[in-house]
């Protein structure tokens, strides 16, 4: 059976909407079943893999940082790069651009900088693609 | 014969135009297509038999899934789930939509 191999594009930023949620669990079962996954990160969704984002407390809990146990998008990414990095492979690009525009340069290991023209090259050469857009 | 896929994100009370998808769904059916409508996020609020919303898509034979993880977020248990609405995970989802000619459209 022929290789099979998923694109995504997203578009939404880090802790805003529940796409980014849905978004890495099919990343995760895609890599579970043996799929590569390319993912193209449009607009905020550059925003994933940013290294600068921190696991906080709770004021309001009040609890600590590590009782509070904080999931980051970033932490996320770098999982799934590190399952994905051989066989299933994952590819991550960030559109050059959107990450210019909004200084979101410093990213985890393993996220590539691109363009539009690497979204075309990458659907073209998947089984399928799905765009997930913000609203 | 095309696979089509809808997956379906939108509480039905508030975006209306969930209707779109209901009836882009039923259309292709009608044209001979193998149709699954996958609800997911506040999607899956449609799915319980209390909402009444999928009686026509049910109806026209179109497949409706409803993702267990959204469903036990949001405290919905399989025994709410509206006639013709399966509990389904993401893996199926996934390996659904990495089929040849198979078009995923998320709404």
């Amino acid at each position: 059976m022929n290789e099979r191999s998923l694109t995504l594009a997203l578009m939404d930023p880090p802790y805003e909407s529940a796409n980014s949620t849905t978004a890495l669990r099919m990343i995760s079962a895609a890599l579970a079943q043996g799929i590569n996954v390319n993912v193209f990160a449009y607009e905020g969704a550059v925003c994933l893999p940013l290294k600068d984002q921190a696991p906080h407390a709770n004021p309001v809990k009040g609890t600590t940082v590590e009782e509070e146990d904080h999931p980051t998008t970033k932490a996320f990414v770098s999982s799934l790069l590190a399952i994905g990095k051989d066989s299933p492979r994952l590819t991550w690009v960030n559109c050059g651009l959107c990450v210019d525009e909004r200084g979101a340069s410093n990213v985890v290991d393993g996220v590539k900088r691109g363009s539009p023209a690497d979204f075309f090259k990458m659907a073209s050469e998947s089984t399928n693609t799905l765009v997930i857009p913000t609203r | 014969m095309t696979r089509y896929i809808f997956i379906e994100s939108r509480d039905p009370f508030e975006s209306r135009d969930t209707r779109f998808v209901e009836e882009t769904a039923i259309a292709v059916k009608e044209r001979g297509h193998n149709v699954t409508v996958f609800l997911v996020q506040n999607g899956v609020l449609a799915a319980r038999q209390s909402a009444n919303r999928l009686a026509r898509l049910a109806e026209a034979g179109v497949a409706l899934l409803a993702d267990d993880f959204s469903l036990r977020e949001r405290g919905i248990k399989p025994e709410e789930l509206a006639q013709g609405v399966h509990e389904s995970g993401i893996e199926t989802l996934v390996d659904a939509i990495a089929q040849a000619n198979t078009k995923a459209i998320w709404h």
